[in-house]
């Protein structure tokens, strides 16, 4: 299941049950400037806790959890920056990644991979499919934030 | 005085309980004093004429001055210098004057060096699993995953402050979810090592197969009876037999045995052998093999798990698959097999499996010093029922015998004795340097 949060400050966001709520305050001026963020990530409490946390930074966060369909998603949502899970269910992170960097209209989006295996050999993999970055589980929230903040705006 | 104990200690130690002066053994063993004095502080190996003569000086036999428990510490001195790397490499040229000076702590090196290479394997199977296990994986992955989850939600309980109260609500009921979750994943692993851990014992299943045959002498009485039950041998729970596919390795093995006595009954395949070998014409496993109308490989293995028979020689037997990995592993005095990795390639066993259907035979010697020579008969075949789908699994099988006399093929009248083929355990662990077959530099070559 996809959902959104807008970015505005102020705006009504929806938590992954479907209750609509409003946000809480946030400062004026966020380094996300509304900007949209794809979140590729199967596990929901996951994405969930991303999403609030860069949705207080000012992005607009988008997420999606299936493997199969979501090039589909990249390409139809225009994301400033794809979270990228490796462990997907139907298609993995890797094969999505290599897919992206021969894609002519994906190919210069930043992506940054998150995997369970924090094992050399994956984040060699996911740098020679072309990730811009690779975060390994467990990260902490201030670590995410500040990889999205500068993948962006590098 | 211990097995392991080399010639020269032993001569040494002789003559000193008989009270005799190095000078008078020397004198009576047709030596020099000089050389005696080198050979008891094993600065050099004395040869068989020498053992023989310094024997009958001390009016003691020959087999009690032989090296060949000697032989097995020396073997594994030499595979601890080949895996140490240090710089400057072990004195090799010392070899034997070190076990025979220090045989307490060559012992102990060699004891060492043992448990190190079982170390190294429980380490090689761990990371296996570790890389290759999907149960295993999966259930780190969803370890990892829901402590990502409890991490960041706990985070942003305990770092936001105007959180709302149904936002508030969402992640404490996500942390609590997420925290049963991993308290399930963590039983299921906790479960899944406790099942797994009787896998990872000191030996590989087969070298548990191999220890339990070897406590039997490699021959289980009741494969002899068809009317027992031959895994009967299995239900006291062998303690060498410590995991489940060791345990399957040898029904499989006992399953075969029982097969193999049925078609070379000892009632018949003794007095075949012993009149065979009596008759001057040497060991012909061929020939037997027609007689009983079976192969040649059911042969070699029934050969090879026969109780200890008077007149018959003592026979080893190694298998391989076609990949050449070793399968199965009975020693033989004196033929030193690896305890893993590659075998030699120059061994018959792979030549008969380059060529399926054309038995091998011939006379061998060893890369140990002194070598010893054994007669080798090796065989190729399809492994199951022949089919016409792949895969084609094959498997070959080498029977080798100390090249006594009884055992030799007779020489025409004007013909050569062989010339034996030399071999080798493994290249790493093997002085020939020139070995065309070589496929790693050896440290002893250097």
């Amino acid at each position: 299941m996809d959902h959104e949060s807008a970015g505005a400050p102020g705006a009504v966001t929806r938590p992954a049950n479907g209750n609509a709520t409003h946000s809480h305050a946030r400062p004026t001026h966020q380094p996300g400037g509304g900007r949209t963020i794809l979140v590729i990530e199967d596990e929901p409490n996951i994405s969930e806790a991303i999403r609030f946390i860069l949705h207080r930074d000012g992005w607009t966060v988008l997420t999606h959890a299936d493997g199969r369909d979501a090039l589909e998603r990249v390409e139809s949502c225009h994301p400033a920056l794809v979270i990228l899970d490796v462990m997907l269910p139907g298609r993995s992170g890797f094969d999505i990644l290599q897919v992206m960097r021969d894609h002519s209209g994906l190919r210069a989006v930043p992506v940054l991979m998150l995997t369970a295996k924090g094992q050399a050999a994956d984040r060699d993999m996911a740098m020679r499919a072309g990730a811009s970055r690779f975060m390994a589980k467990p990260f902490s929230n201030a670590e995410l934030l500040a990889a999205v903040r500068q993948l962006v705006d590098a | 005085m211990p097995r392991t104990t080399l010639s020269g200690t032993r001569i040494r130690a002789m003559r000193l309980a008989r009270g005799m002066s190095q000078a008078e053994l020397a004198r009576l063993a047709g030596v020099s004093p000089s050389y005696l004095n080198l050979i008891e502080h094993n600065r050099r190996r004395a040869p068989e004429t020498l053992l023989s003569a310094v024997a009958q000086a001390l009016d003691i036999a020959p087999e009690s001055l032989t090296d060949d428990a000697g032989d097995a510490l020396l073997e594994a001195l030499s595979t601890a210098a080949a895996m140490t790397g240090a710089d400057p490499p072990p004195e090799l040229d010392r070899i034997e004057e070190f076990a025979g000076r220090f045989p307490g702590w060559a012992a102990h090196l060699a004891a060492l060096q043992g448990r190190s290479e079982a170390q190294d394997r429980i380490i090689e199977r761990l990371s296996d699993r570790m890389t290759h296990d999907p149960n295993l994986s999966a259930a780190l992955h969803e370890i990892v995953s829901a402590v990502t989850s409890v991490q960041s939600t706990a985070a942003i309980l305990a770092e936001t402050d105007d959180l709302d109260g149904e936002w508030l609500a969402r992640f404490h009921h996500n942390i609590h979810a997420d925290s049963r979750r991993l308290a399930t994943a963590a039983e299921a692993l906790v479960a899944y090592l406790d099942a797994a851990s009787e896998e990872t014992g000191l030996a590989a299943p087969q070298e548990e197969l191999e220890s339990w045959l070897a406590r039997h002498g490699f021959h289980l009485p009741q494969v002899e009876d068809a009317k027992s039950d031959a895994l009967a041998a299995l239900r006291d729970e062998p303690p060498e037999l410590a995991s489940q596919a060791s345990r399957a390795l040898a029904r499989d093995w006992l399953k075969r045995a029982r097969a193999d006595a049925l078609a070379l009954p000892l009632s018949r395949l003794e007095p075949a052998l012993t009149a065979m070998l009596g008759a001057g014409g040497g060991l012909c496993p061929d020939q037997l093999a027609q007689d009983f109308g079976v192969s040649l490989s059911r042969l070699f293995r029934r050969l090879a798990s026969l109780p200890p028979l008077a007149g018959v020689p003592r026979f080893g037997l190694v298998v391989c698959d076609g990949s050449g990995t070793l399968t199965y592993r009975r020693p033989v005095e004196g033929f030193a097999l690896p305890r893993f990795g590659g075998a030699c390639p120059v061994w018959p066993l792979y030549q008969a499996l380059l060529q399926p259907g054309r038995p091998v035979r011939a006379l061998v010697e060893t890369a140990s010093r002194p070598a010893h020579r054994f007669l080798a008969f090796a065989a190729a075949e399809p492994r199951g029922p022949e089919r016409f789908v792949p895969p084609f699994a094959w498997e070959s099988s080498m029977l080798l015998t100390p090249a006594i006399p009884q055992v030799m093929p007779p020489l025409g009248a004007d013909a050569a004795a062989p010339m034996p083929l030399p071999v080798g355990s493994s290249c790493r662990v093997c002085f020939r340097s020139d070995c065309a077959a070589r496929r790693e530099p050896s440290i002893l070559a250097s």
